[in-house]
């Protein structure tokens, strides 16, 4: 009986395993099956979302599984994000992997499995649940960011992420056993318990080695480095996926484990927090104004992202975390959005470009690609009226209201560098003269997409915040 | 039905985004009549609004409010000064649609859009009554004008863009915080009962200095000024008309409506910073000015010592001061707008903005002659033009103040009347050197139809004053009378009338023909 109630509890787990394996099944016969697989994945995929749906609406809080996972509106609102920006990833790939040569049915097998491991990374309530979801997730990852097997990029991106990300994993591990060590539970409930007393060095060393091995898998500094190399040399769609999904499990994940566990210790982990969020906020602001390939920009721009959202977590309050959730949730938007367009650079050969000299006065011969670039740029940037801005605002909002002004005017001030390199895309495109090396896009889905999330962006979003402030306020008081 | 029901601002807001839309996607001569269809109504409807709004009823009117987007109240209203400068930012939209209309060939449909959608956002910023929604208009003003300036601008035009952006946007994301600190202690956005929250004198200092920070980078004030020569030089003639014609009215409507009245204590504390900045501003500005070989540099300049005079005006905590001051930015943005105009008109003819390619222009051009004369004594400050009355009232209320400050501040005067008439007596006196700038045609009808009114808003201004003083004068009172507990005793010896408790001109009292006199 007990079982029976935990199973029901992870029906969207359940049904994207089944799936997975099934769909594995038909790609042993299949071989060129790949596009009809990605429509059942996705399909798989709004399946999952729609039970997600329902604990949501029901209002689940129940742990299952003997307190390894709980089902709340925390982990089903990550769930619910996972799943929508996996099924873009999904819908965006098919054309660009065939048109390279590397359209593989695995492909959306593997996102499948990576969205299981996510699925239980935002609802692990213990560090072995938590180690087996991170582990699912990243393996996917590995072998996705090689994806391209004939591209030596692709293959090295793919080796970086593996050794680097395997490091991570070994900190992270270590840091769990000694928090095993020193609170005596691996449940994140007993944690918090016997860390209500004085903490002693050996639980703060845990706890900065879990910190590490987390910052690591959300790309935040300084465990950055692996995500230019990655996120250029792996097959834009999989860049894609990489930027949204795993880095919205992967912080809540780091949200749950910080308040569930550390929650009662703030000052402990609270300078670490900062301290790693205003390192991300310049690193990332910094670190792309040099950079020529579109792709390496773009993961300077969501390490500079990964600092303002964690802003919100340094916060430790409930408006904090539903800043976080709304700023995540815009974010995998904008993010999304500028992949679907650097998607779209195709020369007349065919051939995909990413490189700022390719972009040059594309407003000229691409207009509506131009624009819908510009969009994303400035609401990556946070400029108003764009709903970017939105995102920011309510993460320097609770930081203002928890007190931690230093941190808002400092992360703020820093923003403004990081506007610097957003408006470099606009100027190349807008400013410059036309390159003429990118042809006119025949693939609709990306235009169709492209457009959606611009409108999403523009400010049309606006019209999303009361529904998006009700929603984020309900997952985050989950946690609380 | 009566125009109080009708939402006018938000029509006011819808109709440039509306038709930005269309003319993205229509040829260049369709977005041409559209835009100058959609200002032109616009103005109609500025029109209306100057009609039917009642200089003794609320303090707000047209008020709106809807709660479509959380937050972010979407609520709209306006007193008189707001009023003053939508009219402002409506009249001289037109006028820049005009001034584009054969400059401008290229991306036609989007250069219009993105004059459109800076109209909206110019209405916006004056007549938002919620601090984030204020906000939102206040930035979203930098994304159409760095695309203006980038993509039409002149030859320096992206380093110009760059730093238009950056700088005021570092200015305004300080404020942002600040404004995000002020709706968690006073519990509301709403601007009007911001107005009348008193915050801890403490953190007035830092809130005002947040604020200022962007308002200064906006105004621009001396030393953050250094943008706006490089803006308005490389902006295409409409640009700089509406950069210095009201993005500049920005920073001193901010001041007006966040700094002094919110922050009574501060603004007082700081007035010799913003007398001192204002007093470098006005002697160096102009000093700059005098040398400039480059006619829209120079008004640029010019602009820096206008704006210093204006805040000069707002922190004088008087009747006078204030209200001269707004008077002064109203003419500012007439008189500038103008002069670039001006520029803009020969710059057509002979793509040089160089002063010493000219020269003798009044043989040739006489009527062009005649009206950039005008808009040059408006500059310079002659009594019958805008610029006297509204130099003369804020000088005049600085006089209470600081009688230093006002002593420096009014050389700026006598030093604008140097650089202007030797800017005029370059261009248009002398012999006529150049034989292309002497074979140069005079004004057209159209340039004549985007000049003349702007002449005869100037020289109404001038005579009768008293057309642009009704609506603002209650509300500036209301700001005196609020900031009063804060104001400055003044250093002068003379006190015939002890003003600072009397505010010259209250409608009702037997001492209203005592003060009348200070006019």
């Amino acid at each position: 009986m007990e079982l029976n109630a935990s199973l029901s509890l992870v029906r969207p787990e359940l049904i994207l395993s089944f799936s997975a394996l099934a769909l594995l099944l038909l790609a042993a016969w299949r071989e060129q099956a790949g596009r009809l697989i990605s429509i059942l994945s996705v399909g798989a995929l709004v399946a999952a979302a729609a039970f997600v749906f329902a604990f949501m609406a029901k209002g689940t809080d129940v742990s299952a599984f003997d307190g390894l996972l709980v089902n709340d509106a925390f982990g089903n609102f990550a769930k619910i994000l996972v799943y929508i920006a996996a099924a873009i990833s999904l819908i965006i790939a098919p054309r660009f992997l065939e048109k390279t040569g590397a359209m593989r049915a695995e492909y959306p097998v593997l996102i499948l499995l990576s969205c299981i491991g996510m699925g239980v990374m935002v609802s692990a309530t213990d560090l072995i649940s938590l180690y087996i979801g991170l582990e699912l997730q990243s393996l996917s990852a590995y072998v996705l960011a090689s994806f391209a097997r004939s591209d030596g990029r692709s293959a090295e991106a793919g080796l970086k992420y593996f050794v680097l990300g395997a490091l991570a994993s070994g900190m992270l591990l270590y840091g769990a056993s000694l928090v095993y060590g020193f609170a005596g539970s691996t449940s994140f409930a007993a944690i918090g318990t016997a860390m209500n007393g004085e903490v002693g060095l050996g639980l703060i060393f845990g706890i900065v080695f879990i910190l590490s091995g987390l910052a690591f898998k959300i790309s935040a500094a300084p465990f950055h480095m692996w995500t230019p190399d990655v996120y250029e040399g792996a097959p834009t769609p999989v860049t894609a996926f990489f930027a949204s999904a795993p880095k919205v499990a992967a912080i809540a994940l780091t949200i749950r484990i910080v308040l569930e566990a550390f929650g009662s210790q703030i000052f402990v982990w609270q300078q670490i927090i900062i301290a790693v969020a205003l390192m991300s906020i310049i690193i990332g602001a910094v670190g792309a104004i040099g950079q020529q390939n579109l792709k390496r920009l773009m993961a300077y721009s969501s390490i500079n992202n990964v600092g303002f959202i964690l802003i919100g977590l340094a916060t430790g309050t409930e408006q904090g975390i539903a800043a976080m959730l709304v700023y995540l949730t815009i974010y995998v938007a904008m993010t999304l959005g500028s992949f679907v367009c650097l998607m779209q650079l195709k020369d007349k050969d065919g051939g995909y470009r990413e490189e700022f000299a390719d972009i040059s006065g594309l407003s000229k011969t691409r207009p509506a690609l131009a624009a819908a670039f510009a969009i994303f740029m400035f609401s990556l940037a946070g400029i108003p009226p764009l709903f970017g801005f939105w995102g920011k605002l309510v993460v320097f909002n609770a930081a203002v209201a928890a007190g931690l002004l230093p941190l808002a005017v400092i992360g703020i001030a820093a923003s403004a560098i990081g506007a610097f390199y957003y408006l470099k895309v606009v100027k190349v495109m807008y400013f410059d003269d036309a390159a003429d090396v990118i042809a006119q896009s025949d693939d609709k889905v990306l235009v169709w997409t492209g457009g959606l999330l611009a409108a999403a962006n523009s400010p049309l979003g606006y019209f999303a915040i009361p529904a998006l402030g009700v929603w984020t306020a309900y997952a985050a008081r989950a946690l609380f | 039905m009566n125009a109080a029901d009708i939402p006018v601002l938000s029509i006011m807001l819808a109709i440039p985004v509306v038709a930005a839309a269309f003319c993205l996607f229509v040829q260049a001569e369709q977005a041409r009549l559209i835009a100058l269809v959609a200002t032109l109504a616009n103005l109609a409807l500025g029109i209306v609004l100057w009609l039917s709004y009642d200089p003794a009823g609320a303090q707000w009117q047209f008020t709106e409010a809807a709660t479509l987007f959380g937050p972010i109240g979407w609520r709209l209203g306006i007193d008189g000064i707001s009023l003053t400068l939508i009219m402002l930012s409506v009249f001289l939209m037109p006028i820049c649609i005009g001034a584009s209309w054969t400059s401008i060939q290229k991306r036609v449909g989007e250069y219009m859009a993105a004059f459109l959608l800076m109209e909206t956002l110019m209405i916006g910023v004056f007549a938002a009554q919620d601090l984030l929604l204020f906000y939102i208009f206040f930035e979203a003003g930098l994304i159409p004008m760095y695309l203006i300036i980038g993509i039409w601008g002149g030859q320096d035009r992206i380093y110009a863009s760059y730093k238009f952006f950056l700088y005021t946007l570092l200015g305004s994301l300080v404020m942002l915080i600040a404004m995000l600190w002020m709706i968690q202690f006073a519990g509301t956005a709403d601007i009007p009962t911001l107005l009348n929250t008193d915050f801890p004198v403490e953190a007035q200092k830092w809130l005002w200095f947040a604020f200022f920070a962007s308002f200064a980078v906006k105004m621009p004030m001396w030393p953050v000024h250094t943008w706006l020569p490089d803006a308005h030089v490389q902006a295409p003639t409409a640009g700089s008309v509406i950069l210095a014609g009201v993005l500049l009215k920005m920073g001193g409507y901010g001041f007006l409506r966040f700094s002094l009245p919110m922050f009574p204590e501060a603004s007082a504390d700081f007035i010799p910073l913003v007398f001192g900045l204002s007093m470098v501003a006005v002697v160096y500005t102009s000093l700059v000015a005098l040398v400039q070989q480059d006619m829209k540099k120079l008004i640029a300049y010019s602009s820096v010592a206008h704006m210093a005079i204006v805040t000069v005006g707002l922190f004088t905590f008087n009747q006078q001061g204030i209200e001269g001051a707004i008077i002064v930015m109203l003419s500012h943005g007439l008189v500038s707008g103008a002069l670039f105009l001006c520029v803009g008109v020969i710059y057509d003819r002979l793509h040089t903005r160089e002063i010493s390619r000219y020269g003798g222009l009044s043989v040739n051009m006489p009527k062009y002659a005649l009206l950039f004369m005008l808009f040059t004594m408006a500059s310079v400050g002659l009594p019958g033009t805008s610029g006297f009355v509204g130099e003369f009232l804020s000088l005049a209320g600085a006089y209470k103040v600081s009688t230093w400050a006002t002593l420096i501040a009014t050389t700026g005067i006598i030093l604008g009347a140097g650089y202007m008439l030797y800017l005029y007596r370059r261009i248009a006196f002398g012999p006529q050197v150049n034989a292309d700038a002497a074979a140069m045609s005079d004004v057209n009808g159209r340039e004549m139809w985007l000049l003349a009114p702007i002449a005869v808003v100037v020289l109404w201004m001038g005579v009768y004053p008293e057309t642009f003083l009704a609506p603002i004068r209650r509300d500036v009172a209301t700001i005196v009378a609020r900031v009063e507990r804060a104001a400055p005793a003044g250093d002068s010896k003379l006190k015939l009338v002890d003003l600072t408790t009397a505010p010259y001109r209250v409608v009702q009292g037997p001492e209203k023909n005592m003060a009348e006199g200070s006019h």
